[in-house]
């Protein structure tokens, strides 16, 4: 089979899907611990912040992959919601998804948006003053900045709640996204009962618990 | 004209050989240069567009449905039958063919019959080799189970739905040879005539019902697997499409039409409701291995249940009347289905019914639940006193065995039948009879080929269970093949046979003003006020019970409703695309004819057999009673202009191998 | 029972079409849903109306020619039946019902409520077989046992009765159940294995051309799948499209 066929495919897109998704949750746990750790001591979560921030394998390699999966992610995302919606050309006049389906399996497009959204809002609060402070203005090593930035951010309640609705939506995402991923590159036998419930479980710990963080600095500064 | 049954000669276990050996062959290189048109897509026209197409010829196949896998050979329940003997119980090719001709009260060609009881086991090898996922034991080999009141284990099955899964198994063979282009199918298309040029069958026209444009299409040689007339009592198990329009047009053009009062009613159906009902739905035989029939054995308990004022778990032992168990000692609730039919109708004729409109009687799990309750108490050591305990643990075991069909009953009825006996009442099931054709599968025109339930050879006057699938995939994969090979020999340098010939041209000009007719009828009633009673008459006078003077009235009654018909029948809308009320005008058109050369078959057979129940010939006991000496013969029937002219030839039946006796089941 | 009946109508493929409101009375609980539209049929045809195209055959569940989006479900709203076997008690006086035909750009619409499934037939000719001629000369039957489990599972895949309703309650529009369910019960059998490469490949490559939606595990199509066909068969074409990509 030549390789733009498979490249075309409808499986291969949602496979690919699935393995984006499942790297970005992979990302989204270590950045949730990551985080975790701000509520219990500055120092390590400086520390960490200062090893992920300058080790040259994080950056260079680990970074760029992130940011072309997150991309991918997220145009494939685009693309597939646009080719289905032509998969029917006339919509029902009347139709009853909810008898079938979960909201959050149904609108996916809507919470990966707002997820979307929540991550231009993210890159503009850290990712971008980051990558000025370090590579633009090239400031020298500062090895205790990492909490104060954090912390200052979550002054702001209207960026706390912000972060706080992005964080339900993903939750959404997640409630579908984690066992849907699985489901695609073909994981579903006898423990697909069990990696369900973790599934839940993952989506339910690793938002609140951001917005637990956001909540946590908010009011504790 | 004198019938020709071309059987060949020899020993009857070696006619099929021998046939084999001597019939004419087609070489590969020359079959690409001949056209096969075949009507229907069932098991059996499924079966044989695929292998004819493998073969080399090039296929069109037809079928009104959107594909054909949908063709009514997919409801089909409970089995196939073949000759494997992998249960090592004594089963065998003879026993097969012995068991069928016998369970086809002796009005079957003993050559067709050994013939299908021989290829019976290449079906099953045929089919796992496809995929069919036929049920299996835990060693992994094939599973057999029991039907009909065999002696032997000599069904296949796959749960309740082995038609379909067999006919998925014909259909994923035309799909291939569609994907090759080997096949050209056409969907949605009703043939309504047959071409015949220079006294051979060269074409059809056909309506393709989507575009509503008139087609001709022309071939060597045409193939007829359109299934059986069932819906010409409306109601019955048939596909609301299934129809006889192929089968009868054919007749028309000099297709003798065989034995069409041999009808099978069924025992085990779920009842009419109401007036508003469109079909009725089988129950499966097997729930006969485990249910009790019974009605009320006092008229005023009926007329009380009738009411609603009684309930049957209300009545006694003593109160019921387990008709079959009284009647029949040996073979019971197991006595096979036109016994089973006549004997409920029977109880509901003398006012036992048990439903609204007093045809249902109960098929009751009460004592297996019980039965099996005690049992699976005994093996799991606990209390058998415990009713409560009992009851559940029996229902475990019934639904196990039968859960789909209860469920089925209580989607249909909103009646639990764990809890309360189920309603049934015998109901229209398939039709022995058929297009009349020789050992060759050849109608009287030749060219003509008809197969699987359009024709009425294999079965007699009575089908035994599980064994129209086992027909309907023989003549398709394993005889028509040959038989037809032999026929188109002569043709091979015959060439593309035009469409512009003026016999198509002709057969096309009486297709179209015929639907014309129909469109520009400003009639009174729709075409099922007309079908509904059509369908009244043939249950009431050509039903179960017969009897010369309800049969003469049907006559009359039939030739007056198909006047009435042509007069008032109103077919809305247009012909130039799909008209569902016109394809129903066209189809019950033929259905008035052919139910009339139906009862005209069935008041000249003075005699009982099978599906055939004449009143006035019966045994002191109310039994069916064959006459052997006037009536062992084929009644195949020419048309000549009206389904009242019909001559009648007559195709003497000789029995070598099996010995003519009265069938008891007492 | 007196209902209001929201029915779409549309002449031919080519017409626009739109939703016409019908008032229905008399009907009986043990109706069958089909045998309601019998009855409307019946007095559009006296009132000089054209009836309402539908599709239907056997009426008992099995042949998948009815269809029916009904108040916003496929086959309506029971559950594990085909809208022929829908009886009216699932309704109650007063309701009002839509009735849609399914909707796909891979399925369009014929008139009314009849739609063109040919798409699911063309799928299947890209490989929905095994390639083994029907003459008659192929080994025995019980040649090559099959694991219980195997046939049974090939078998509940092979239940499937091609009606289209997963498609019709896929947001997506996604055929993969119906496809899933076809590749499972071959890649389950041993006599399936030998072209099970290049059959998940041909079929998935003539579904994405039909014009479907990609797959993206809702589960609907198994909640409203009459026949109960379940997600794992689509689990396993996943698996089975990955590897025969990787191998061909």
């Amino acid at each position: 089979m030549a390789k733009s066929a498979l490249l075309k495919s409808s499986i291969a897109k949602k496979v690919a899907m699935a393995l984006s998704g499942l790297f970005l949750m992979l990302f989204l746990a270590q950045h949730f611990f990551i985080n975790m750790t701000s509520v219990f001591s500055a120092d390590t979560f400086n520390s960490i912040s200062h090893f992920m921030g300058n080790n040259p394998l994080v950056q260079f390699v680990i970074q760029p992959i992130l940011i072309v999966g997150v991309v991918f992610h997220f145009i494939m995302g685009f693309v597939l919601d646009f080719k289905n919606r032509s998969a029917r050309p006339i919509s029902y006049a009347k139709n009853n998804g909810a008898a079938n389906s979960s909201w959050a399996s149904r609108n996916m497009i809507v919470s990966g948006s707002v997820v979307l959204a929540f991550i231009a809002l993210h890159f503009y609060d850290f990712w971008f003053p980051e990558m000025v402070y370090k590579y633009v203005d090239v400031n020298p090593l500062n090895e205790t900045r990492y909490f104060h930035e954090l912390a200052e951010k979550f002054e702001s309640p209207v960026r706390t709640a912000l972060y706080s609705i992005s964080f339900l939506l993903l939750s959404l995402h997640l409630w579908h996204g984690f066992n849907s991923s699985f489901q695609s590159v073909g994981f579903n036998n006898k423990y697909s009962r069990s990696l369900h419930k973790l599934g839940y479980a993952f989506a339910i710990v690793v938002p609140f618990g951001f917005i637990f963080i956001a909540l946590f600095h908010h009011f504790n500064h | 004209m004198a019938l020709d049954s071309k059987i060949p000669s020899g020993p009857i276990s070696d006619k099929w050989t021998n046939y084999k050996d001597h019939i004419n062959l087609v070489n590969p290189a020359n079959k690409r240069n001949l056209d096969i048109i075949v009507v229907g897509t069932g098991l059996a026209g499924g079966s044989a567009a695929a292998t004819l197409a493998e073969l080399g010829y090039n296929v069109k196949a037809f079928c009104f449905q959107d594909s054909p896998r949908r063709a009514h050979s997919i409801a089909a329940q409970g089995g196939i039958n073949a000759a494997k003997n992998y249960q090592g119980d004594g089963d065998s090719v003879f026993r097969l063919f012995y068991d069928t001709v016998k369970g086809g009260d002796y009005r079957a060609r003993e050559a067709n019959v050994h013939r299908l009881a021989e290829v019976s086991g290449n079906i099953i090898d045929q089919c796992v080799a496809q995929g069919v996922p036929l049920a299996r034991e835990y060693g992994g080999l094939l599973d057999n189970r029991s039907f009909g009141g065999t002696l032997v284990s000599r069904t296949f099955y796959a749960k309740g739905q082995t038609g379909q899964q067999l006919l998925l198994g014909a259909y994923s063979a035309m799909n291939r040879q569609i994907g090759r282009g080997k096949i050209k199918m056409h969907n949605r298309h009703e043939m309504l005539d047959l071409v015949i040029v220079n006294g051979k069958a060269r074409g059809i026209i056909a309506r393709n019902l989507v575009t509503g444009e008139i087609e001709r299409h022309s071939a060597h040689a045409v193939v007829i697997a359109s299934g059986g007339y069932g819906n010409v009592f409306f109601l019955s198990t048939n596909a609301m499409g299934s129809n006889a329009t192929a089968a009868w047009k054919i007749h028309k053009k000099g297709a003798f039409f065989a034995n069409p009062c041999y009808t099978q009613i069924h025992p085990t159906c779920i009842p009419v409701s109401g007036d508003h009902q469109s079909k009725l739905t089988l129950m499966s035989e097997s729930l006969r291995n485990d249910g009790r029939i019974w009605v009320p054995a006092k008229l005023e308990d009926a007329k009380a249940i009738r009411e609603g004022k009684k309930k049957p778990t209300d009545l006694s032992e003593a109160d019921r009347d387990y008709y079959l168990e009284r009647r029949y000692p040996a073979f019971g609730n197991l006595v096979p289905r036109d016994i089973a039919s006549r004997a409920a109708k029977e109880r509901c004729d003398a006012g036992f019914g048990v439903n609204k409109t007093g045809e249902a009687v109960y098929l009751d799990f009460a004592a297996a639940i019980q039965r099996y309750g005690v049992d699976q108490a005994k093996i799991k050591h606990l209390d058998e006193k415990d009713t409560a305990l009992v009851i559940k643990l029996g229902t475990e075991v019934v639904a196990n065995k039968y859960g789909n069909l209860f469920q089925m009953y209580e989607k249909i009825v909103d009646e639990n039948p764990y809890s309360t006996p189920m309603m049934i009442y015998p109901a229209v099931h398939y039709t022995m009879g058929g297009t009349w054709v020789d050992y060759n599968l050849q109608t009287t025109i030749p060219g003509c080929f008809s197969i699987g339930e359009s024709n009425f050879s294999d079965h007699g006057a009575n089908r035994l269970g599980a064994s129209a699938l086992m027909q309907g995939l023989a003549d398709g994969y394993f005889v028509l093949p040959y038989t037809i090979g032999d026929y188109l020999s002569p043709d091979i340098k015959m060439g593309t046979i035009s469409t512009d010939l003026p016999e198509f041209a002709a057969a096309e000009k009486a297709v179209k003003e015929q639907i014309e007719r129909f469109i520009n009828n400003k009639g009174t009633h729709s075409v099922d006020y007309f079908h509904k009673k059509l369908g009244k008459i043939m249950w009431d006078k050509v039903g179960m019970a017969r009897n010369a003077k309800g049969l003469n009235e049907a006559i009359a009654e039939i030739a007056v409703l198909r006047d009435q018909f042509y007069k008032e029948v109103k077919v809305p809308g247009d012909a130039n695309g799909l008209n569902q009320e016109l394809e129903k005008a066209t189809r019950v058109a033929d259905f008035l004819e052919l139910g009339e050369l139906f009862a005209k078959d069935a008041l000249h057979r003075n005699e009982s057999c099978g599906g055939h129940f004449r009143e006035e010939y019966q045994t002191e006991e109310g039994e069916a009673q064959r006459d052997d000496e006037n009536f062992a013969y084929v009644a195949a029937w020419e048309y000549t202009g009206k389904p009242s002219e019909a001559v009648l030839h007559k195709e003497p039946l000789v029995f070598d191998n099996v010995k003519l006796v009265q069938r008891s089941y007492k | 029972m007196k209902l209001t009946l929201k029915i779409w109508r549309q002449k031919n493929a080519a017409a626009e079409g739109k939703i016409v409101e019908y008032p229905i009375d008399h009907i009986e609980p043990d109706m069958s849903f089909l045998e309601m539209l019998d009855i409307l049929n019946d007095e559009l045809i006296m009132k000089g109306d054209e009836p309402v195209a539908f599709d239907h055959d056997c009426r008992e569940g099995i042949c998948g020619m009815c269809s029916l989006y009904i108040n916003g479900e496929a086959h309506g709203p029971d559950r594990g039946v085909t809208t022929c076997q829908l009886h009216m008690r699932m309704f109650k006086d007063g309701d009002t019902i839509f009735i849609e035909p399914f909707r796909a750009k891979a399925f369009p619409v014929i008139k009314d409520l009849v739609v063109d499934r040919s798409s699911f037939d063309r799928i299947q000719h890209a490989g929905g077989f095994i390639s083994v001629n029907t003459s008659g000369n192929t080994i025995d039957a019980n040649t090559i046992p099959v694991n219980k489990k195997d046939a049974d599972d090939a078998f509940d895949a092979a239940a499937c009765i091609g009606c289209g309703a997963c498609v019709a309650s896929c947001k997506n529009s996604s055929a993969m159940l119906f496809v899933a369910a076809k590749v499972s019960q071959y890649a389950l059998l041993p006599q399936g294995k030998i072209e099970a490469t290049d059959r998940v490949l041909n079929m998935v490559s003539q579904m994405d051309a039909e014009g479907f939606g990609n797959c993206t595990n809702t589960g609907a199509c198994e909640v409203e799948c009459p026949k109960g066909i379940s997600l794992e068969n689509i689990a396993r074409m996943n698996r089975e499209y990955m590897s025969a990509s990787l191998k061909g």
